[in-house]
């Protein structure tokens, strides 16, 4: 549920990084996500009028579309270029907020993600914001309106997974809007053990890709996905460390 | 009269004088596309690029949706 609105499936996906449309496409469908983030950029003056765009390929009947910031360093390029996100898909208003503070390590500016968000929310727009793990920031983020938390795991496209749970735990036991895992994911165990951690979400793009199939990969994420969900839900056992317990009777044993 | 000197994603222009944004967008081979224009920092809604009319030293961006995470 975001922003009033609900979706059945839990991953969210960018359209980045693949080989062709058609690839994107064929991922996409396969991760089974209802939300897909795209980026905003100039277009090419000058190319083939007829080649085929990516909302033809992915039509915005067919999926919720989440413009980005992605590569926007200060609150002002970030705020133009979703105003310009919201003209270009007929006054959309879920966006995904990240205003980046270095340009090797991708990591978010929180000062001015946070000076965006205030102005965004003001504004109408419904803001998924991409953050540090700060459950600090976090908080304040959601108290200026955001309508979800989104967490770095690890760097963006670094595939490093689950690199703070702890910090994870925290925002998502405070947090009264979801609380997606945005950035990190690798493979199909860590969007598992994100969802096992009670996110709402996750949101991945490079995991998918850059695999060396990136459709059968969206499938494995669609089902880690669906498998961290269902184990967070049911609630695991308590890990008991050094102590150990047989599964089998303990009587009736022969001899 | 002198063609206008205008600036679009970066480059310049020379566009006839008196041309709109809907001249200009129809000049690029965009008119139909899905596009967002903004004009010196303002952003022209698709409903107005009848009405405006381009000016000398007009810095456009005219910006699609392209594939991102």
């Amino acid at each position: 549920m975001i922003a009033g609105r609900s979706y059945r499936s839990r991953l969210l996906v960018g359209t980045g990084k693949y080989r062709d449309f058609a690839q994107t496409r064929d991922a996409i469908v396969a991760s089974g996500a209802e939300i897909v983030t795209v980026a905003i950029r100039r277009t090419n003056i000058g190319q083939d009028a007829n080649a085929p765009s990516l909302l033809d390929v992915l039509p915005p009947s067919e999926f919720t579309y989440l413009p980005n910031t992605a590569g926007c360093y200060s609150a002002d390029e970030a705020i133009r270029t979703l105003r310009l996100a919201r003209e270009l898909l007929d006054g959309h208003r879920l966006v995904k907020l990240e205003v980046l503070g270095d340009s090797h390590t991708l990591f978010p500016n929180v000062r001015e993600t946070v000076k965006a968000a205030e102005i965004l929310v003001r504004d109408g727009f419904d803001v998924m914001v991409y953050t540090s793990d700060d459950p600090i920031a976090a908080r304040e983020l959601e108290a200026i309106g955001c309508v979800a938390i989104m967490p770095l795991a690890s760097l963006i496209g670094s595939g490093m997974g689950i690199l703070n749970p702890w910090n994870l735990r925290l925002i998502i036991g405070q947090a009264k809007v979801p609380v997606l895992v945005d950035a990190g994911v690798g493979t199909a165990s860590d969007a598992a053990i994100a969802m096992e951690l009670g996110c709402e979400g996750v949101l991945m793009n490079t995991a998918i890709a850059a695999a060396r199939d990136p459709v059968r990969m969206a499938r494995a994420m669609r089902l880690g996905v669906e498998a961290g969900r269902e184990a967070w839900l049911a609630g695991r056992m308590p890990r008991k460390l050094y102590e150990a317990s047989p599964s089998s009777p303990t009587a009736g044993l022969i001899g | 009269m002198s063609p206008l000197r205008i600036s679009v994603n970066g480059e310049s222009r020379h566009i006839r004088s008196g041309a709109t944004v809907a001249g200009l967008v129809e000049v690029l081979a965009l008119a139909g596309k899905r596009i967002a224009v903004e004009r010196n920092g303002e952003i022209v809604p698709r409903s107005r690029y009848s009405e405006i009319t381009l000016e000398e030293g007009d810095t456009l961006e005219i910006v699609v949706a392209v594939g991102g995470g």
